[in-house]
């Protein structure tokens, strides 16, 4: 098979540059940045505070509520910001993946607000949203069980990619794009896992290990920048 | 395994400790033999006990806890009281140690009013308060700021040696509440403004050891400073 090349000279299981800070808005109880090449994303953690409409309080344990957005500006035309199709599921899933490890029971009644804003996007904007969503808790001072680390592995034509940038993402040629954003714990516990496209159970067991590798970096990254944030 | 001035941080998630000779303390927990960090945090050791100090987070109230809240709403047999957290707390007229006309409620304590209050106890209903104790009452003057509650072991100190230390270089009388607020009453708005710098200083800086040192020289900086700005006079 002839090697596959990537358009901007990476290795298969190489990922973009990342940069990830916590503490960049004062005003929240915690904040964090997360960068990998021109995908950029902030979250900010407000509570755990009383849930207000009272009628979505849960008397048995706390609510995670996670909002995701685009800001007008993140891609080159002009996206319209707010609630739409896209962003109402990325919300979704960000809880879910998130979900798992906030010990919500110590808050029964209450609500940890979650807001992600995409600053700059160049594909795999939920995982970076994920990553930065995750600092921002721990920031926050919320009691977790883990840190959830997100990666989206990519299958182009028949070949496995971590990390896909826009051009990727557009690939044509063959089998064509396969986008999979996986998330998951230090622990290699599975808290997310979304598949756009076709792939052979085989493959996908290769992409587990991929995304696993993958995740283990970024949980040093996150680990580094929370530790660093104190000196 | 701590190092001498750099404490050790720990992320959630994060191995503290392995094997049978250790226990798990505050905001940890033990899986397979392991400890296991459950917040973001400084990392104590003392003795077999593995504990976290959280440095964010929002208020939790304990009972036993001395706050200071706003009185947000009166109802007909005492006040609504926002300490800071997510459920409101209740100050009874029964629990005010003075007569109060159960006509003229506002008399005692207006909406808005600021009030020094001990938590005597949490239940399902709510947290109930009360000003039956020495030093608790309305406030009527001083300087109420807020600052993270995870802060105020800090502000104080061992034994209350930094409130004492903050207390005789500025003069000021001090009160700190565990939910954060801090009532500072002084004989000058300069003295008090002091003091809040000096709480706030503490407040950013919270993290490094010897933290008494650390506000004995910011003392003698600022000093230093007015010195020099009554000379330009």
């Amino acid at each position: 098979m002839v090697e596959f090349k990537r358009s901007d000279g990476r290795k298969l299981d190489e990922m973009r540059e990342i940069e990830a800070r916590v503490n960049i808005i004062p005003n929240a109880d915690g904040s964090a940045m997360y960068r990998s090449g021109d995908t950029i994303a902030i979250a900010a953690v407000y509570g755990p505070k009383k849930m207000h409409p009272q009628h979505q309080q849960n008397p048995a344990k706390g609510v995670l509520r996670c909002t995701y957005n685009m800001m007008s500006f993140s891609v080159s035309d002009r996206i319209k910001p707010g609630i739409n199709r896209r962003s109402t599921e990325i919300s979704k899933i960000t809880e879910w993946a998130l979900e798992p490890v906030v010990m919500l029971d110590d808050f029964p009644g209450q609500v940890v607000d979650v807001f992600i804003h995409i600053i700059q996007a160049d594909a795999g904007t939920r995982c970076a949203g994920i990553n930065a969503a995750s600092m921002a808790l721990a920031h926050a001072g919320v009691p977790m069980k883990d840190l959830v680390n997100s990666i989206s592995v990519g299958k182009l034509d028949k070949t496995l990619v971590i990390d896909l940038t826009k051009e990727e993402e557009d690939f044509e040629e063959g089998e064509g794009p396969t986008d999979i954003p996986i998330s998951m714990t230090k622990e290699g516990q599975v808290t997310h896992f979304q598949l756009d496209g076709k792939i052979g159970a085989n493959q996908l067991k290769e992409v587990m290990d991929m995304a696993k590798k993958a995740c283990d970096k970024v949980y040093g990254i996150q680990k580094e920048a929370l530790k660093n944030s104190l000196k | 395994m701590i190092q001498e001035n750099e404490r050790k941080v720990a992320v959630p998630g994060e191995i503290l400790a392995e094997g049978e000779d250790y226990l798990p303390g505050e905001w940890t927990e033990k899986r397979e033999g392991k400890i296991y960090s459950l917040k973001y945090g400084l990392v104590e050791e003392s003795g077999k006990l593995v504990k976290i100090i959280p440095l964010s987070g929002t208020y939790t109230p304990r009972r036993g806890n001395v706050i200071i809240g706003k009185v947000e709403n009166i109802t007909f047999n005492g006040w609504v009281i926002d300490i800071g957290a997510a459920d409101n707390a209740f100050l009874s007229l029964m629990e005010v140690p003075r007569y109060v006309n159960k006509d003229a409620l506002e008399e005692v304590m207006g909406i808005g009013d600021m009030v020094i209050a001990k938590i005597w106890s949490i239940n399902k209903r709510g947290i109930d308060l009360s000003l039956k104790s020495r030093g608790l009452g309305v406030i009527d003057e001083g300087v109420v700021f807020e600052i993270n509650p995870n802060k105020v072991p800090r502000v104080i100190g061992k034994e209350g040696s930094m409130i004492k230390l903050i207390k005789d270089e500025t003069g000021c009388n001090i009160t700190v509440g565990q939910n954060g607020a801090i009532l500072i009453n002084g004989d000058s708005i300069e003295n008090e403004l002091l003091a809040k710098k000096a709480i706030i200083h503490i407040s950013d800086k919270s993290y490094i050891k010897g933290l008494t040192e650390e506000m004995e020289n910011f003392f003698k900086e600022n000093k230093r400073e007015q010195s020099l700005k009554e000379e330009k006079n």
